[in-house]
């Protein structure tokens, strides 16, 4: 049995002041409903929802993002505190397990109402050994970049063009946050928060949600001509201790990509996958993840990634939206690179659509201190 | 074709109101090592983890990332999913399905809270609606003095029947070496003595705060008939959820615990629960809870079930055992308590429950969770193979 993407949406990204979440989550609920043609509360079995109780300030976030899903006395529902691309991953579960034959995903976060971000991230380490030292996710970051630059002698500026083409292929993208063009001098220049990243290379804070219907192979295809089926995923946590790992080499993205290409039947990642929708919440992130996945060597990750961006490259496609340093929120991030990587399949990517009928697609999503914890889906055209 | 899943290891560990000894990871490991060794199996036979609790009740963040370090979980696919009260039940849900639907042969679901790191009423008064209802939360306290008076009302039950309930907990609880609260309460005039929290509940009528977590094995069927223990099966299992405005118009409402079980029943053809059901491990968070959800889940009509509490029904030896473990009332780690409610029912039907085993026939097993807004998860686990 094969599970199929039937349909997406996904709410402007932005601050969205006017809007509480669980109002963003009804509204890309809805739009993706319309679009597969199903009644609210009735023809889905079940429900997979994405957000934080942390980044919505009330305990229990789903009690609300649930019932504008549908849930009252209606499809169960179960909330995934992590990633979004690992509420597609259960929501596809639920469907090869039998549970359920329509499955309704959803991912909200609203992180503009957060002042200090820090102050959360902090209380994600572990206490006594980590917390104490005031480290965020972006310290922890700055510590990752560090030693992957060091160990492989590379450049700021290497990592700099990361964020440059990342937020100018985004002015293209309709569905990301709009901004200007950014130079590479700007980039430079711009305010370093923690070296080597500087205030370019994070992925701006702001708010959206998005939603997704998930049905097994044969009412997929009855519910769209054009399905885009989930044949691999994996997942893997990595060692939380930051002096336990190396951090330049992030071996639970090896893990679960691999997992990902065996269930998918995909030999050779570089050459099989014709498009990458990969989460970077830093710039230095990008390269280091095509690393991860064993697309190139190790510390060659900055010139595979230049390749994509060639008129001949050795590696396809990556990040043809923009990525997440263009806007995404938290939370959102991972079902939005599946969200990204669905529509290039079917042709709808609008002003970002890459050439040439891409077949098989990957999306990546990551959360934690310096990416703990990883998500690979491998995407397959179906029509 | 979804496979056949079965809970072949569980543990836990001893509950308590503080456990200064060990911090949150350590915790977990002990009802980690606990299961592994229940299951005979070693880290290396898990797969994968199905981790969860109540996210802000301990004030942390992120805890699936330090757990990973301490329940084995790094370098290993992981999901960290967390529904409120129903959270640990909702563990072993997503662990059957994952083993159901192939992903993995062997999954380790681990649940736990550690409620004095952080303030658990604070967490749980942010539970309501911000601009509707926060402003008169009154936390669970509220909720089920609340539910009492309507039972007392709708049934006609006296409000010494909560005393009644607690004297049978508390005999199943000085029963379970794992039980928190192991009072000595012999006598409903002396579970009366004890203070109202708000009227008609009683200190003794609720769920304490406790320190604890659990961890099940649960695997696929040709792995399960090679593994040394007594495979448990899970026949099915079910989710219904309510709506966010769960006082609205004054009304109280049990219909979400009534559909799961009607529903969880009526697909797998009981008609008697009270017969065809040889054990029920509920998530009740207080005693006038037990009483009516048991009603709701349709064990017995409509103002039965104090009655046949008053009989002695419900005891561990008697015709219909309800939460021989001495249940929520007595034990009450949110997010392990789910996953604990599982847990026991599968000691029962194996005939591992030691002085709390319960003397029918251990048939079908029952355990559902609840929390949130008013939602609940059902689970019907099964001795034989079906």
């Amino acid at each position: 049995m094969k599970v199929g993407i039937v349909a997406v949406s996904q709410t402007q990204f932005g601050q969205h002041s006017q809007w509480r979440p669980q109002e963003l989550t009804y509204l890309a609920v809805k739009e993706a409903l319309g679009r597969a043609g199903l009644s609210f509360r009735e023809d889905y079995e079940f429900i997979v929802t994405c957000s934080s109780d942390h980044w919505d300030g009330k305990t229990l976030s789903d009690v609300e993002h649930g019932e504008v899903a549908g849930a009252h006395l209606g499809p169960g529902e179960v909330k995934v505190a992590m990633d979004g691309a690992n509420a597609v991953l259960l929501g596809a579960v639920k469907i090869l397990s039998g549970r359920a034959r329509k499955v309704l995903v959803t991912a909200c976060c609203k992180e503009t109402q957060v002042l200090d971000p820090s102050v959360i991230e902090n209380f994600g380490f572990h206490v006594p050994y980590q917390q104490l030292l005031g480290l965020d996710f972006l310290q922890a970051g700055a510590l990752q970049a560090s030693v992957y630059m060091h160990r492989y002698g590379l450049s700021r500026e290497q990592l700099a063009r990361v964020a440059v083409e990342e937020r100018n292929a985004s002015l293209a993208n309709p569905r990301m946050l709009k901004k200007d063009k950014l130079t590479l001098q700007e980039v430079m220049k711009a305010k370093m928060l923690a070296f080597p990243i500087t205030d370019q290379e994070v992925r701006p804070p702001c708010d959206g949600a998005c939603a997704m219907i998930l049905a097994e192979e044969g009412l997929a295809r009855q519910l769209t001509d054009r399905p885009v089926w989930i044949t691999g995923f994996g997942s893997c946590y990595e060692k939380h201790n930051l002096g336990d790992r190396d951090l330049a080499s992030p071996s639970a993205l090896s893990v679960a990509s691999r997992e990902a290409v065996k269930m998918a039947g995909i030999r050779d990642l570089a050459k099989q996958i014709d498009l990458f929708e990969i989460s970077e919440h830093f710039s230095y992130q990008l390269p280091l993840w095509l690393e991860g996945m064993g697309i190139c060597q190790k510390g060659k990750g900055p010139e595979a990634w230049s390749s994509s961006k060639l008129e001949s490259p050795f590696l396809k496609p990556v990040n043809p939206s923009g990525g997440l340093l263009s806007g995404v929120p938290r939370y959102v991030a991972g079902a939005n690179r599946v969200l990204e990587a669905f529509l290039q399949l079917r042709g709808e990517a609008g002003g970002v659509q890459v050439q040439g009928e891409p077949k098989v697609a990957l999306a990546h999503g990551t959360y934690g201190p310096a990416a703990q914890h990883h998500c690979v889906i491998i995407l397959e055209r179906g029509f | 074709m979804p496979r056949r899943t079965a809970i072949v290891g569980v543990g836990q560990t001893f509950h308590r109101a503080r456990r200064p000894d060990v911090n949150i990871g350590e915790l977990c490991t002990e009802s980690v090592r606990a299961a592994l060794q229940d299951a005979g199996i070693s880290m290396g036979d898990v797969q994968a983890f199905v981790v969860g609790n109540m996210e802000l009740f301990e004030g942390r963040y992120v805890q699936d990332m330090w757990q990973a370090d301490f329940i084995g979980a790094a370098g290993k696919p992981g999901i960290r999913v967390t529904t409120g009260g129903t959270t640990g039940a909702t563990l072993a849900c997503v662990a059957f399905e994952f083993v159901a639907s192939g992903v993995f042969d062997t999954v380790m679901a681990v649940g736990f809270e550690k409620q004095s790191e952080g303030d658990t009423r604070a967490g749980l008064k942010t539970v309501s609606d911000p601009l509707w209802i926060r402003w008169l939360t009154t936390g669970a306290i509220g909720y089920f003095s609340r539910q009492a008076r309507y039972y007392m009302r709708e049934t006609g039950a006296p409000e010494a029947m909560g005393s009644v309930v607690r004297i049978r907990l508390a005999e199943h609880a000085r029963r379970n070496p794992h039980a928190h609260l192991r009072m000595d309460l012999r006598r409903v005039e002396d579970a009366l003595e004890a203070p109202y929290l708000i009227p008609p509940l009683r200190q003794t009528d609720m769920c304490p705060a406790s320190e604890g977590a659990c961890a099940i094995v649960v695997t696929c069927e040709d792995l399960a008939q090679r593994m040394p223990q007594k495979p448990v099966w899970v026949k099915d299992w079910i989710t219904v959820h309510k709506e966010a405005m769960y006082i609205r118009g004054g009304r109280h409402s049990v219909a979400d615990l009534e559909m799961a079980a009607s529903r969880l029943f009526k697909r797998n053809g009981i008609s008697k629960p009270m017969e065809e059901i040889s054990v029920a491990e509920i998530y009740a968070p207080s005693t006038w809870a037990e009483l009516e959800w048991l009603e709701a889940y349709g064990f017995c009509q409509k103002g039965q079930a104090w009655r046949l509490e008053e009989k002695g029904s419900f005891y561990f030896d008697r015709e219909f055992p309800v939460n021989p473990s001495g249940g929520v009332v007595c034990t009450n780690p949110i997010g392990a308590t789910g996953l604990i409610r599982v847990a026991e029912c599968a000691l029962q039907l194996r005939g591992d429950a030691g002085e709390h085993q319960i003397l029918r026939k251990p048939t079908l097993g029952f355990a559902t969770a609840w929390g949130g807004s008013g939602w609940t998860v059902a689970v019907l686990l099964s001795a034989a193979k079906n």
